[in-house]
């Protein structure tokens, strides 16, 4: 049987800056993954990550990742996706100061 | 030290130029990612987690104070006023602009210094000795050689794509501090039965995925053949190197898969070949190069002060005890700066901490610094009559942590905390064992301990030749540590062996104080290092600590 398709989310660095960014429904890159479109579809996911991919003048390297549905929106599930949306820790750099 | 010819100079301005083209042509959208990457990577740019990041080439290791203070200029203009030493002894910027990076290279250029062939599957940065030119125990200088081998590997037009990255190391000296036999190609300075000085090449040791000790090829090569010997090595290597998996493709594999004596044969079979090419121009050039790398004008003065110092001041004596190493010249000491405050992040400085080091190489250390592959700094030669005041002055800059050779001077990799390709963190672990050690305050009882830390299997913290090494995991979408003991990167190279099962990152820390602890039971004297009593014992009594038997029970 193929896996079950897990939610997701698409996520890149930016361009310029490198920082994490995530793909949203509106087509923009946020530096916030609360605003990243939820993807529950697997269909929908490989079609949305084309069109992420070909957005080359401002993201590199998109790629798909596990997310789940929280209050405030779609939340990291693996803690490497986690510490994308906050930074380092060992210093207070990163966004977990500048978001 | 070595200075720029004009070649040189007009090189490494032209790199920098392309760069800045290709950096316009990615942001204009003329180049893709795909397309970008390779470029970015050969000039030392990788994407980070959080950043891009410029690995800044510090040939063996070897910085003068005006490149030192660039370096600390660059950290504050284009990045966040710090930078990290790596085991590969260059220097990584974690957090610097795509459109900046040109300006940073063009800073670098200023200085004398680069990012090439930092990445990629070139020769990267030769390493050597960080003693060099000063160890007491030293054969000769190795530095000038490494400068050889770094300038004939620069863009060198056939080894621009190797099957993998490709690693040199040099020693001069009898102790192995350059883990020579953990590197592609090791060259140990060495006398042949007839007191001629020549080389010992090891080749294909490396750690990472399958680590592997490195084997002699060949147990003597007169000097002048150096060259020509390690053009035939990679050579054989380029052809080969398995291409078709990535995780086959490091020398280390060519050399464990055709074995020992088959390399011989074809490297000995293609030596005899390259070497009619050299007809003695690289030998000239090396005694250009050694010039450029004679000793300092040493002084002589009396070092009453020191000894008079150490007797009123117990930390400067506890300073002098561990910091500070046999130099060659009389009167003189090497110092060891440690960039592992307890706490801190191994082998990150801060911009004043770089410009306080540059001052006292200027004032106190004849113009050198150098960066260890144990993350570091070095001032190669002080005159023991100076020592006070370059420790008061280290003071003052947080430098003068006492602890070089001790459970604290911890090897750490970035790890998850910056390292795209980590598995988990090792920062935070390196911080914890640092600070806990602190706390209990018998680091200085303990004596001489490594503990190197991978945040993943790429083991650029060295793990597997840590007396104690730790290996961050992923176990199923957790943080996990392996640890491994009975490690070590001299010229005694052992990879160390597995303990047992993984710790959480909640357990790692408790399980290391446990470890450490219990070897202060089992050690016979206090003479014993963790090594060697380890050694003596094996691993047994050392699992019986870690997996104590009512964890067994309650885990069953
Ligand atoms: S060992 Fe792994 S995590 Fe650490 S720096 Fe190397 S590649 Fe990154």
């Amino acid at each position: 049987m193929p896996r079950a398709f897990t939610p997701k989310v698409i996520t890149a660095n930016a361009l310029i800056a490198g920082d994490a960014v995530w793909f949203t429904a509106d087509n923009r890159w946020s530096p916030s993954i609360s605003e990243a479109e939820f993807i529950t579809d697997e269909a929908h996911a490989d079609l949305r990550l084309l069109e992420a991919q070909a957005r080359q003048d401002e993201i590199a390297g998109a790629y798909l990742a596990d997310a789940k549905d929280g209050p405030n929106g779609p939340e990291a599930t693996h803690f490497r996706e986690e510490f994308r949306t906050r930074g380092p820790s060992n210093y207070a750099h990163g966004k977990q100061v500048e978001l | 030290m070595y200075a720029y010819n004009d070649f040189d100079e007009a090189f490494v301005r032209e790199r920098v130029a392309q760069f800045r083209g290709q950096v316009e042509r990615r942001i204009d959208g003329s180049l893709t990612e795909d397309e970008f990457k390779p470029l970015r990577l050969m000039n030392g740019l990788y994407l980070q987690l959080h950043a891009y990041m410029l690995r800044v080439a510090v040939p063996y290791g070897t910085l003068n104070p005006t490149q030192m203070r660039q370096l600390a200029y660059i950290a504050d203009r284009w990045d966040k006023g710090y930078g990290h030493f790596t085991t590969r002894q260059n220097i990584q910027y974690n957090w610097p602009k795509l459109d900046d990076v040109p300006d940073m290279l063009e800073a670098l250029a200023d200085v004398e210094m680069h990012a090439l062939q930092t990445s990629g599957n070139t020769i990267r940065n030769v390493t050597a000795d960080h003693f060099a030119g000063a160890a007491a125990d030293e054969i000769e200088d190795p530095r000038p050689v490494a400068e050889l081998l770094r300038q004939w590997s620069t863009d060198h037009p056939e080894f621009q794509f190797l099957p993998r990255k490709f690693k040199i190391a040099v020693s001069g000296a009898k102790h192995d501090r350059a883990v020579t036999r953990a590197h592609d190609i090791g060259v140990r300075m060495v006398h042949n039965e007839a007191g001629e000085a020549g080389y010992e090449i090891i080749v294909g040791g490396g750690l990472g995925r399958t680590p592997m000790v490195g084997k002699v090829l060949r147990a003597f090569l007169p000097r002048e053949d150096l060259l020509a010997y390690c053009e035939a090595v990679v050579s054989v290597y380029n052809l080969l190197g398995r291409r078709d998996n990535k995780y086959k493709a490091r020398i280390k594999i060519t050399v464990h898969e055709n074995g020992l004596e088959k390399m011989q044969e074809l490297v000995e079979a293609r030596f005899e070949d390259i070497r009619k090419g050299f007809s003695g121009f690289d030998q000239e050039l090396l005694k250009q190069i050694e010039t450029a790398f004679a000793p300092p004008a040493y002084v002589s003065k009396s070092s009453a002060n020191y000894e008079a110092a150490r007797l009123a001041n117990p930390a400067f004596r506890s300073w002098s005890d561990t910091n500070i190493a046999a130099h060659k010249a009389p009167g003189y000491a090497i110092v060891s700066i440690s960039i592992k405050k307890h706490g801190q992040t191994p082998g990150d400085a801060t911009s004043h901490q770089m410009r306080v080091m540059a001052d006292l190489a200027e004032k106190y250390g004849h113009n050198e610094l150098r960066v260890s592959h144990e993350q570091n700094v070095i001032l190669p030669h002080v005159h023991q009559a100076d020592l006070p005041a370059v420790y008061a002055a280290l003071r003052e800059a947080d430098l003068a942590t006492a602890n070089i050779g001790l459970v604290s001077d911890i090897i750490a990799c970035p790890g998850m905390d910056y390292c795209a390709l980590a598995t988990a963190r090792s920062i935070p672990i390196a911080q914890d064992i640092a600070t806990r050690f602190d706390e209990l305050k018998i680091e200085h009882e303990i004596g001489e301990l490594k503990i190197k830390i991978s945040g993943c299997i790429n083991a650029c913290g060295h793990h597997h030749v840590g007396h104690i090494g730790i290996l961050g995991l992923d176990r199923a979408g957790v943080e996990n540590y392996q640890i491994t003991l009975g490690g070590d990167g001299t010229e005694t190279t052992t990879i160390g062996t597995r303990a047992g099962p993984g710790f959480s990152a909640d357990d790692i820390v408790p399980a290391i104080e446990r470890l450490v602890t219990g070897y202060l039971d089992l050690r016979e004297n206090a003479d014993e290092t963790f090594l060697q009593a380890y050694r003596r014992l094996g691993m047994e009594p050392f699992k019986a600590i870690l997996y104590p038997a009512e964890d067994k029970a309650n885990a069953a």
